[in-house]
């Protein structure tokens, strides 16, 4: 009998797949058990957040935000708050950078465990991620207690932040960030040299710093690839500038190494919050400027101008001078952007959301080929990906 | 040692006259107008000059002015790590006309393209590739578009009898709100305009 001839194939994989991390259709060439080409089909989660945006004031358009990478999301409403202040001209006043620095390490916590530890379970280890959600818990609860919510926060306003730290939570987060790190030695003993974990992830999925820096790749996945870039140290904002913590590099660019930066980065995100609840000064979390943000309940009660301010701004909203802004902040992701149109009417003429996670599922193709298809699953795993803020 | 912004653009214009059309520092970042045609040349010097090193494309979008006679505007962020700076590149195009693609330059462009394709229906001649990327298999039109409806154009439910799930044109119960808020708040960026036409 000749030799038969193997025709490559299609499979899909996803989109109801649990290592697909959400909606993530691959449509997947195979030669045998070899990833030929692989080709994400996005967008079953697109909910028209920018064309949303463009019909809302400018503070309607904060929860958007929580609800793109809904791992962590106050540190995208950074983003925005940070981009329409810029248009406005203000500056958020100190206690309030502070606090957004405190609440962005929350959220790079919150995402990089969860990363981590589901990585962790798509090649083939379980025990991580029930180490790892029970500290998630802990940390939502601090997003609840100054928020009113576990995930939906909208916190992080123009101008400030909604409302200042409630009595007792800096030292209850302070003595959570004294609990967590022999938790996180715990996850680190199950994974760090685990023999299995190493053989799914060391030399998988190798990204180069040419391809890393050609496909736009930022954040962690940038890093691991040898490259020290976080916008933290480039180019600081809010109150980053005083704190004193290093950026993880990785050496070789594969899974393991990104798995590693993400660790490395949540013990540098625990010592950023225990400076940023030390260093935290006192005074108003909100610009003084009722034209931008709502006068206290006990001035309406008291002051006519103070009602009617109140009632403009959440009917109207507040007007922003025309200009464009393209505003970065590093979320856990990577560069995490608002290009922002401003018209000088009250809501956004355009809101451009720049995800980080997008130009990662981009690069989900070079980094397959070749591999086998459990390779896939750990490379998927590895860079990171939130449906919510690749689909907007 | 970085360049002041200002000099860096002038650098730019200087070093490419007639594809850049003009250089400008707005609120701190350098915005330079490009000519549609030269878009590759521009970003491909922008990458590998030594004075400017935007090695990384970092974004990618349109953005629609109807009221204007090239409608569109496709915006490039760049980023260059060597110089910790920024640029933004810019250039109008009529609806229907091709801008070349960058795909050659930053390959990172081919998904961009195709999000400000399928979002804006401005088409890029060259990716290899121009499918829609996040609207619906078959969706039908340009969802960011200023003269696309907020709500969309066809609605979809299950319908038990075929078994399926069914597209219908939308049927709004109320009628799509859009309130005028540009009213007169004095001491406002907006003035009094309304106040003054009632008079």
């Amino acid at each position: 009998m000749s030799e038969a001839e193997i025709k490559h194939y299609s499979i899909n994989f996803g989109p109801q797949h649990p290592a697909a991390h959400g909606v993530l259709r691959l449509v997947l060439e195979m030669d045998g058990e070899v990833v030929d080409r692989a080709d994400p089909h996005i967008g079953l989660l697109h909910r028209g957040t920018e064309k949303l945006i463009e019909y809302k004031t400018y503070a309607q358009a904060v929860p958007y935000f929580d609800r793109l990478d809904y791992v962590c999301p106050m540190n995208q409403e950074h983003a925005f708050a940070r981009a329409a202040e810029k248009l406005l001209g203000i500056e958020a006043p100190p206690r309030a950078q502070y606090i957004r620095v405190l609440y962005d390490e929350i959220g790079r916590v919150l995402n990089h465990i969860l990363n981590t530890t589901t990585f962790a379970m798509d090649v083939g280890a379980i025990t991580p991620v029930l180490y790892g959600f029970e500290e998630r818990e802990h940390l939502l609860a601090f997003y609840e207690r100054v928020s009113g919510s576990r995930f939906h926060a909208a916190y992080y306003r123009v101008g400030g932040v909604a409302a200042d730290l409630p009595a007792g939570l800096a030292e209850d987060i302070m003595a959570w960030t004294e609990r967590f790190p022999k938790v996180l030695d715990d996850i680190e003993t199950l994974l760090d040299e685990n023999r299995i974990f190493k053989m799914r992830t060391v030399d998988i999925g190798i990204v180069s710093e040419e391809q890393a820096l050609a496909w736009g790749f930022t954040g962690p996945n940038l890093r691991a690839s040898g490259v020290p870039w976080d916008l933290r140290k480039a180019q600081p904002y809010a109150a980053y500038d005083q704190m004193e913590f290093d950026i993880p590099v990785g050496k070789n660019g594969d899974c393991y190494d990104r798995y590693m930066v993400r660790i490395e980065e949540i013990k540098q995100s625990l010592a950023i919050m225990r400076q940023a609840i030390e260093k935290m000064p006192t005074g108003p979390v909100r610009v003084d400027d009722h034209k931008i943000t709502p006068p206290s309940r006990a001035e309406m009660k008291r002051s006519m101008e103070s009602l009617i301010h109140h009632f403009k701004l959440f009917t109207e909203g507040f007007h922003v001078p025309e200009g464009e802004t393209y505003t970065a902040i590093e979320t856990p992701k990577g560069e995490f952007a608002v290009y922002l149109v401003a018209d000088g009417t009250n809501r956004p003429y355009r809101c451009h959301i720049r995800a980080p996670a997008f130009p990662h599922l981009q690069g989900i193709d070079f980094m397959s080929k070749g591999h086998m298809l459990a390779d896939l699953v750990a490379n998927i795993g590895s860079i990171d990906i939130v449906f919510g803020e690749i689909d907007r | 040692m970085t360049q002041p912004l200002p000099e860096l653009g002038n650098a730019i214009a200087a070093a490419l006259p007639g594809d850049v059309l003009s250089t400008q520092v707005s609120k701190g970042e350098l915005v330079a107008i490009a000519r549609p045609e030269s878009i590759a040349r521009v970003l491909a010097f922008l990458r590998d000059d030594a004075r400017c090193q935007f090695r990384q494309l970092v974004d990618l979008c349109g953005v629609d002015f109807p009221e204007r006679a090239k409608r569109f505007e496709v915006v490039y962020n760049l980023l260059s790590l060597k110089l910790n700076q920024r640029v933004r590149v810019k250039l109008a195009v009529g609806e229907d006309e091709p801008v070349p693609s960058v795909v050659d330059v930053f390959p990172c462009a081919a998904w961009y393209e195709r999000e400000a394709w399928d979002l804006y229906g401005i088409p890029f001649a060259g990716n290899p590739d121009l499918r829609r990327l996040l609207t619906d298999y078959g969706f039908d039109g340009h969802p960011l578009r200023k003269d696309f409806p907020l709500t969309g154009l066809v609605e979809v439910r299950y319908d038990d009898e075929q078994k399926r799930v069914v597209y219908e044109p939308v049927k709004l119960i109320q009628d799509f709100r859009n309130f005028d808020f540009l009213s007169p708040w004095e001491g406002m960026l907006h003035g009094d305009e309304k106040a003054k036409t009632s008079q």
